[in-house]
């Protein structure tokens, strides 16, 4: 009884920690938000409203707050977004299955794994500088299209790796047995190695998703100075303006909190899966 | 159903060769089992068979239908996989209706096939169970029903009992014999072991090192085994190697003369004078008794180790350099060390070559 009592204040204080540090940043984010005035040494503001959210929001125009309407940024990041995963996808579902179900001598298989950590193996900026200098020639940079092709190659690297791996877990007994009553490769791959795989692709889907609405350094490289996505807009407002930085991040967040759950769904459903025997 | 013809099939994986001019037939309607250690070559020739390999060299036939180089799913024959492989994200429905949908066959039809293939393995009513809600053995019947339910020409079956227990291992080889018998499928049964082999098999095919070393009914093998391997495959458990010396009287009577002075009798008239060959003993066939009364194969050996199992005690016995074990009655309790006079009897010892 003393026991069980002791070990659940912890429990508790432990919970209590680790709701503080999970929440007190968005909390004090959230305030940051709403804050008018507030100035030293007041724990609250002193003065809230909303206008810094319905200047962001693109609902009032107010030359004086420093905040600029940012729906077209956020509409034009969610885009980039979309498009980047079903690029990734289209490429890193064929490229993990076979890196995972085809005989590929191992070296190979080796290398081209390799092959696509490599971007991510060097220091971002020098890689991204020389992207920029080739985009540079064929005048890519400043484009929606270079943007979406900076993005494809940083999601890339997750995709195939998680795609890989995810095909690979899968027994290939599974999809011999459909061969065995009748079915085409094809039709084997779509109707049971597939719908196993879901989970573990639209975890990598939703990764994808996140790195390309977060992307900010070769978005910066390569995008500027006309393609302003949201991570933009917060950086250039983070340094002068914490209200309206903290509107972008916020609004940067739901996306995250969306897919979390999404992801939360669907892992459950790999463990229903029980894969193997 | 039909006959299988695999015609001196061949397949390297690397430098590895797997499986090298392996031919046998499958006679109709029977169980053809291929029985060898792990590595042998029996799990490759039996996807060769299913289509999952491409050999290199030879041929497989169904009937006069030759079938080595087309795609699995053309083959038509049913395939039962020693995980399973049921697809866990659907029903036992349709695990089983997956093969007829492809066939485009009507539904109502299929709802009568699967009512029918599960009322031969016994789950009825457990069309709407998920693969992980079943248990081991129940998870096995519905994977032989899935590939009976489209009623295949030939079905082949990797150790698919292997992952059960002990018990219900046995009782799934009845079940799998009654079954096969009522519907006079032709069946590849791959296996380790040679119980479950003798049990459910027409005719044994034992692999080694992918080359067949022996085939035949389970009686010849069990009782004529070609040589030390098959014989140590087919439960027996020491050997005494020697030399043909003379034949007796009635001709087929063997004399085999080990290198250290020892004489055993045995029955085998396929070796000649001088040839070396081994004398296989299996664990009951030794006979440990009080006084020499029989004229030969007598010997005197020590015991060497002892195992007590209830109602016999299995006994190590060390005569000469050769050491025999034995499972004997629990009423001869022997100390290690002791003495003992011990009876091979010639019709059951076993005379085999050595290599």
């Amino acid at each position: 009884m003393q026991k069980s009592s002791a070990r659940k204040t912890i429990e508790i204080i432990i919970f209590t920690l680790f709701m503080f540090f999970l929440f007190a940043p968005l909390f004090s984010m959230g305030i940051w938000s709403v804050a008018l005035r507030w100035y030293w040494p007041n724990t609250f503001p002193q003065e809230i409203g909303l206008d810094y959210w319905l200047q962001a929001l693109g609902i009032t125009k107010s030359l004086t707050l420093g905040a600029v309407n940012v729906i077209p940024a956020f509409l034009l990041s969610l885009g980039i977004a979309i498009i980047v995963v079903i690029i990734t996808m289209a490429i890193a579902i064929p490229a993990g299955y076979s890196l995972a179900k085809l005989r590929i001598p191992a070296l190979l298989k080796g290398m081209i794994l390799i092959l696509f950590l490599l971007p991510r193996a060097f220091p971002q900026q020098p890689v991204f500088i020389n992207l920029m200098l080739m985009f540079n020639k064929i005048g890519l940079t400043g484009t929606v299209f270079g943007v979406i092709l900076v993005h494809l190659v940083v999601g890339l690297v997750f995709a195939v790796w998680i795609t890989a791996s995810t095909f690979s877990s899968i027994p290939p007994e599974l999809e011999e047995a459909a061969r065995s009553v009748g079915a085409s490769r094809l039709k084997a791959f779509f109707k049971v190695t597939l719908p196993i795989s879901t989970p573990g692709l639209i975890a990598s889907a939703v990764f994808v998703f996140l790195t390309s609405m977060d992307e900010f350094t070769g978005t910066f490289f390569v995008g500027i100075p006309f393609v302003t996505t949201l991570p933009m807009t917060l950086y250039s407002a983070s340094g002068s303006n914490i209200q309206f930085a903290s509107v972008i991040a916020i609004l940067l967040l739901i996306p995250s909190i969306l897919f979390m759950i999404i992801i939360q769904k669907f892992l459950k459903a790999e463990h229903l899966g029980g894969i193997g025997g | 159903m039909a006959i299988l013809k695999v015609n001196s099939l061949s397949k390297n994986f690397g430098k590895v060769k797997a499986v090298q001019e392996v031919s046998f037939e499958a006679p109709e309607g029977k169980v053809l089992s291929l029985l060898g250690p792990s590595g042998c070559g029996k799990t490759t020739t039996l996807r060769c068979i299913a289509g999952f390999e491409n050999p290199d060299e030879g041929e497989i036939s169904l009937d006069d239908r030759r079938i080595t180089h087309i795609p699995p799913e053309k083959r038509g024959i049913g395939m039962v996989f020693q995980n399973y492989a049921l697809w866990p994200h659907m029903t036992v429905y349709a695990n089983l209706a997956f093969g007829l949908q492809i066939k485009k066959i009507p539904k109502d039809e299929i709802i009568k096939k699967i009512k029918k293939v599960l009322n031969m393995v016994r789950l009825e009513g457990y069309e709407n169970r998920y693969p992980r809600q079943m248990s081991g053995g129940q998870q096995q019947r519905i994977a032989m029903a899935r590939a009976l339910v489209f009623e295949p020409e030939i079905m082949l079956l990797d150790e698919p009992l292997s992952n059960l227990d002990a018990q219900l291992r046995e009782e799934m080889r009845f079940e799998f014999t009654e079954l096969q018998k009522k519907l006079g499928i032709t069946a590849v049964y791959v296996t380790h072991d040679q119980a479950e082999a003798l049990v459910i098999s027409d005719k044994i095919v034992i692999l080694n090192q992918g080359e067949i070393v022996q085939s035949g009914s389970p009686k010849e093998i069990y009782s004529n085994p070609k040589n030390k391997f098959v014989a140590g495959f087919i439960a027996v458990t020491s050997f005494i190697d020697g030399n043909v010396d003379s034949f007796s009287n009635e001709k087929k009577k063997v004399m085999v003369k080990t290198d250290d002075g020892y004489v055993i009798y045995g029955f085998n008239s396929n070796f000649s004078i001088g040839q070396p060959v081994s004398i296989a003993i299996r664990m009951n066939t030794l006979k440990i008794f009080q006084d020499e009364s029989k004229k030969v194969n007598m010997f005197r050996g020590k015991i060497i180790q002892s195992s007590y199992l209830g109602n016999t005690i299995d006994y190590k016995i060390k005569m000469g350099k050769w050491e025999i074990r034995t499972n004997a009655e629990a009423k001869y309790d022997y100390d290690i060390g002791e003495e003992v006079i011990f009876y091979l009897p010639p019709e059951e010892i076993i005379v085999t070559s050595q290599k």
